[in-house]
């Protein structure tokens, strides 16, 4: 066995125990923070899975968006929200372990028999190499057009909603100052406010 | 078109290759090539590890002169001539002092932060290229492999900025995190239309696009808007002052670093000088030319009447290219450096309202523009 092939199968091993064991982990831990972090490693594990098999870019993009983007946006959320406090037990813990475990060791089954079923084309096509970002802009641009394109604008609608989500401010004024009713409620809060529901629509009282 | 575009502009002078000769020479001392291989893979990473680290000591070193030098003072003078071994003197003190973990801290994940810190920027050092073939690795995905790097660093700000179970580490952290995402953004645009004008994402063929006519065809004159942009957001998430926020001292005494000692401390440190020097390197790659020198070797070559493919005249310009990429890199430290000492620092929505509602606006015109450009011109925007 050459150095080159030894070392391909010792960085395999590493990684998808690395990737194994994170994400039981990411499952199993009770501090949610380890969780997230956790699933930073498993990504990057993932993403080292990918350089093994000589998809460089698409390595590149996972560490982009998966560390980078997604992983991050979780730990904003744990730690803008994180309260110290111990969670009440809750009645019949055991047997909703017990039942969730149980569809997790079915849906495991059944990828195994998948697994074991399907006859896998090895040693499949030649990889392409440092060509496959061209091959992947290519594919993008043609036949996955569709599904790209219908990504984004579900990309955009989220992007949307967020922007509504966070800014009511734009729907409701206090009546009296004219300011934004959420800012105002921050600052005041003993004092009552009128809230207008659209500032915008005319009242019945303007109407002619 | 992609493809043709992609020959032609990998087609360039073969240059020095120490890799094949150093194969070449073990294996005529009777190795086999892969072992010649994996006795040649160490040697560049170590030395690009050592360049790295020296060139944390100069910037530190250029660092106290210049801030002395803004501030009417004299600096560092004892330690060595004019004061060099001073930044040697720091790093030994920060080596013998004592690591404190917090004793409500979370140890695990406090000492993990400075190294998720540090380890993706000197992995970045992969890409960066001193010449056609002095560089570690000349991937395919090149600069987009940087880009993806340095999006890990947030990860490790908010892991040390959480376990330190301080608020002002915590608040460092978000901010942090929050300051380089978004000027991440503006940040791979303005690359993007540079990867445009040279139909690859490798570094070594970013530089070969710009090597046509000397000082005149380097990318800087074709992307002056997204110079700007790249700039000002390397220098955010360098955190440099302006954009020092996650560490500003009179609102968070450190930030996430609040409670780090030693050598954890000394790591934070170092990752920042090493992603400094890295910045201004990409900088000096992505739209200076990178190693080619203001006049093209090969003319110098042609006037001086030698062969470009002399061993002698190889090494000459093999340095040369070495000189020109530190010289670029360090002419952008020290702006870096007067930018530090000569400006105040932005408030967090002032940084946030920079980087949303105007790099990351103007990076996407520029990024049409040129794609307009290279239609309309390809010959000088790289068809």
């Amino acid at each position: 066995m050459s150095i080159a092939s030894t070392t391909q199968q010792i960085c395999f091993l590493v990684l998808s125990a690395t990737t194994v064991v994170g994400s039981l982990g990411v499952v199993l831990l009770p501090n949610i923070v380890y969780s997230a972090f956790l699933l930073g490693g498993v990504f990057l594990s993932v993403a080292g899975l990918y350089l093994l098999l000589n998809a460089s870019f698409v390595a590149a993009a996972q560490i982009l968006v998966y560390v980078g983007a997604v992983n991050v946006l979780i730990l904003f959320a744990i730690m803008l929200v994180n309260k110290q406090e111990t969670l009440a037990v809750i009645p019949g813990l055991l047997v909703r372990r017990l039942l969730s475990g149980a569809v997790c060791a079915g849906l495991f089954a059944l990828l195994l028999r998948v697994a074991f079923t399907t006859t896998w084309a090895l040693p499949g096509p030649p990889p392409v190499g440092e060509e496959a970002t061209i091959r992947i802009g290519e594919h993008l641009f043609t036949d996955y057009l569709l599904p790209f394109e219908l990504a984004s604008v579900l990309l955009l609608m989220a992007m949307i909603g967020a922007i509504v989500l966070a800014r009511r401010d734009v729907f409701s004024t206090d009546v009296i100052t004219g300011e934004p009713a959420d800012q105002g409620l921050i600052e005041k809060e003993r004092t009552p406010l009128l809230i207008e529901k659209s500032a915008n629509e005319p009242t019945l009282l303007t109407k002619p | 078109m992609l493809s043709t575009g992609l020959m032609g502009a990998t087609v360039a002078p073969p240059g020095l290759d120490l890799q094949s000769s150093f194969i070449d020479l073990a294996q005529g001392m009777g190795l086999t090539a892969g072992a010649a291989r994996l006795l040649w893979l160490p040697l560049p990473m170590v030395l690009v590890l050592v360049g790295a680290v020296v060139g944390v000591l100069v910037s530190v070193w250029l660092e106290r002169k210049i801030s002395a030098a803004v501030q009417q003072r004299i600096g560092p003078e004892y330690a060595g001539a004019l004061g060099v071994l001073q930044p040697l003197a720091d790093g030994l003190k920060l080596v013998f002092k004592e690591d404190i973990i917090p004793a409500r801290a979370d140890s695990v994940l406090f000492s993990l932060g400075p190294v998720l810190v540090v380890v993706p920027v000197i992995l970045s050092w992969l890409v960066v290229p001193f010449g056609q073939n002095l560089l570690i690795s000349n991937v395919g995905v090149g600069i987009f492999l940087w880009i993806a790097l340095s999006s890990i660093q947030p990860i490790g700000l908010l892991m040390s900025g959480y376990s330190s179970n301080n608020k002002y580490s915590l608040l460092g952290g978000l901010r942090a995190a929050a300051q380089s995402i978004s000027y991440e953004i503006p940040l791979a645009l303005a690359v993007l239309a540079v990867v445009m004008m040279s139909n690859s994402l490798s570094t070594v063929d970013i530089v070969a696009q710009q090597t046509g006519a000397g000082i005149l065809s380097w990318n800087i004159w074709r992307q002056p808007v997204g110079f700007v942009i790249f700039w000002i957001c390397a220098l955010a998430e360098c955190e440099r002052l302006p954009f020092d926020l996650p560490e500003a001292e009179e609102e968070l005494v450190a930030g996430y670093q609040t409670e780090y000692s030693g050598m954890k401390f000394a790591l934070f440190y170092l990752g920042s000088y090493i992603n400094l020097v890295l910045s201004a390197l990409l900088v000096s790659v992505l739209y200076l030319g990178g190693w080619s020198f203001p006049i093209p070797v090969e003319w110098i070559t042609g006037w001086l009447g030698v062969s470009p493919d002399a061993p002698l005249v190889q090494v000459i310009t093999g340095s040369i290219g070495i000189v020109s990429t530190i010289l670029k890199a360090y002419l952008l430290v020290f702006f870096a450096i007067l930018l530090r000492w000569t400006t105040p620092r932005v408030r967090i929505d002032q940084l946030l309202d920079l980087g949303w509602k105007f790099l990351l606006p103007i990076a996407l015109v520029n990024l049409l523009v040129t794609a307009g450009l290279k239609l309309a011109f390809p010959v000088a925007f790289g068809g």
